[in-house]
């Protein structure tokens, strides 16, 4: 019997990894310089999550999706345009700051009162995905308090592959250390999964798609609830970028010979 | 909890064992952190807590490094490194050892894990932290945003504080072992059992694994190796060849840009053996090793970053002002990469020889 899922990805924004970021200095602690200037891409390994979500559904037959989203509202809109044209989904937003100087547990709690508030969500259908880490704060500590917040204690990180089995249950492949995959058998939903490349390239874009789920996200944005996210009780002593800039050492014209020779020499040195 | 003057930390260094019952690398780096932030703030206790199906190695180690309490929880279930077992372990030893700071090694098994706990217990976390060090009495936490773009330092009040070290970022714990004595305490379970089974690890075979933690050196490919050379041809076979053999003979850790990853993930014929897990930079990994070699490598910040942690660094490039080597790298060589790989190669194999 094929079985239906009810996947709910956490995705937020982040800036376009290509812009230069630097840090600076606002009232309530350290923003980037000219945020909410810099064009935004939701946040790549969210993304690995959400395609993967939509490989899912589509060999499930009555499978859905909804994309759970934080971020200021117009940066949210002008990734969902993009978004919007690759695969199907309901998007939740709420209103608040998607930089990464925020604190995982207040991110999570927003989170995960935005997915409780999802109506008709069966826990026994329920797998909440996202990246395993984001290219914000990097700490990989939102995800895992969104399932502890859901009750769920079958998670899994740097996850590569899921597979549903026969049974029903999900064999999963997650990044272990060594440019190896620790496998699990999990006995089905509720599972949390927080994703790393996966296997899956982006999909295209399908104008139809886009026209389609934008009908629903225009509305999700307008009703997007404002909050207010920090990180009380830590203080940023500082924030720098590396100023580190070494002296390198151009070597031209000289033969290939004498350049391995050189290299041979550095790397066999004790 | 938020407190705004601790008149003393309870220090906790918790980890898993590995399967012989000793303790990795990281968590001897760990423990050395957390030894020393004991050491460095007046009044506060160390403990020290262990869980896996053996503790009789690390139990053989502990002894020494000077923690007031030892705890340990010993269980066949803790055999797999499992989200809700794991969990439930380190919240227990926490818990008992009325932490106000616990110190974890950053490996997979624990970041797995230690957010979660961090709920549980009510605190906070940090993970990817690279040092820590005390100001006034109170910890100080170093640790990387926007990927690897921009460093922190970070001071919380609020406790308990769960700290995840990078694995390769501090001293691993070399003082005199001694055996410790470990107050046992039992694994909670749940009620109808795991519901998730670890059944194993897959990894490629020995001679295609090209990813290696602890080697001396990170070898990395950049896209230039498959565009086409002076002849106007591509030679993907020969660079594959020649960078195989590189990594063979110098037991090096290899890493590729990320648009070579994405090349190969568009099906086009490319280097066979890079995958994702092999991409570093931006949106792959940033890791630790001594030395690192680049060849055909290009591109700006956002790229380099890939190498944001390797101490000494070299490049081989055909373009003297290539963004990834000036002022990254300690040397650049302009030259043709497979000139070089292809004498170097003869070299190592001389050696051996």
């Amino acid at each position: 019997m094929s079985q239906v899922y009810q996947i709910v990805v956490c995705g937020s924004v982040a800036p376009d990894p290509l812009q230069t970021l630097e840090p600076a200095s606002s009232p309530a602690g350290p923003v980037l310089k000219n945020e909410m200037m810099l064009p935004a891409v939701l946040d790549p390994w969210a993304a690995h999550a959400l395609y993967e979500a939509a490989h899912l559904a589509g060999k499930h037959q009555g499978s859905k999706i909804w994309l759970v989203s934080i971020g200021p509202k117009a940066k949210l809109q002008q990734v969902m345009m993009s978004i919007a044209q690759k695969v199907p989904f309901d998007l939740v937003a709420v209103d608040g700051p998607a930089g990464g100087f925020t604190d995982p547990a207040e991110t999570a709690a927003v989170l995960a009162e935005a997915i409780r508030g999802i109506a008709g969500l069966d826990r026994s259908r329920l797998l909440v995905f996202g990246g395993w880490e984001s290219a914000t704060r990097g700490a990989g500590a939102t995800m895992q308090i969104v399932g502890e917040m859901l009750g769920i204690t079958d998670q899994f990180q740097g996850v590569d592959e899921l597979a549903v089995n026969p049974d029903g249950s999900f064999k999963i492949l997650e990044r272990i250390e060594g440019g190896k995959h620790q496998v699990s058998v999990c006995s089905g939903p509720p599972a949390l999964l927080g994703w790393a490349t996966g296997n899956l390239p982006e999909p295209r874009n399908n104008p139809q798609l886009g026209m389609a789920n934008m009908r629903g996200i225009m509305p999700a944005l307008q009703r997007a609830k404002p909050v207010k996210l920090g990180a009380p009780g830590m203080t940023f002593v500082s924030v720098t970028q590396p100023k580190q800039q070494r002296a390198t050492k151009i070597i031209k014209d000289l033969p290939p010979e004498k350049i391995a020779e050189d290299i041979f020499n550095w790397l066999t040195k004790a | 909890m938020t407190i705004s003057c601790w008149l003393m930390e309870t220090i906790l260094f918790v980890a898993p064992t590995e399967s012989d019952g000793s303790l990795g690398k990281p968590a001897l780096e760990a423990l050395n952190v957390a030894k020393k932030l004991a050491d460095a703030i007046p009044g506060s206790k160390l403990a020290v807590a262990v869980f896996g199906e053996n503790l009789d190695g690390a139990a053989a180690l502990l002894g020494g490094c000077g923690a007031a309490r030892c705890l340990g929880i010993a269980n066949p279930d803790l055999a797999q490194p499992r989200y809700a077992s794991d969990a439930a372990a380190t919240e227990a030893l926490s818990r008992a050892a009325q932490a106000t700071i616990v110190i974890a090694p950053g490996t997979s098994r624990m970041n797995r894990v230690l957010a979660g706990v961090a709920h549980r217990l009510q605190g906070r976390i940090d993970t990817h932290v690279t040092a820590v060090t005390a100001a006034q009495n109170q910890p100080v936490i170093t640790r990387w945003y926007y990927r690897q773009r921009m460093e922190a330092c970070i001071q919380r009040t609020h406790r308990p504080w769960i700290i995840a070290i990078d694995p390769g970022s501090a001293q691993p714990w070399s003082g005199q072992p001694q055996q410790a004595s470990l107050e046992m305490l039992q694994l909670p379970t749940q009620q109808n059992g795991w519901r998730t089974n670890v059944t194993g690890i897959q990894a490629p075979p020995a001679d295609e694994q090209t990813i290696r933690p602890d080697a001396e050196l990170l070898f990395v490919a950049g896209a230039g190796w498959t565009k086409k050379q002076a002849d106007g041809q591509t030679h993907v076979d020969e660079a594959a060849a020649l960078i195989l053999e590189f990594l063979k003979h110098t037991r090096a850790s290899l890493g590729s840009s990320k648009s070579l990853v994405d090349i190969s993930g568009e099906g086009q014929a490319v280097l066979p053996f890079l995958t994702h897990m092999n991409q570093v930079g931006q949106t792959g990994s940033t890791p630790r090793h001594p030395k690192g070699l680049a060849a055909c490598c290009h591109g700006e910040e956002p790229h380099t970053v890939g190498w944001r942690f390797i101490n000494e660094r070299r490049a081989i490039n055909l373009d003297p002002n290539c963004g990834w080597a000036r002022g990254k790298a300690d040397v650049l060589y302009v030259a043709d990469a497979f000139a070089v790989m292809r004498k170097l190669n003869e070299l190592f194999a001389a050696q051996k020889r």
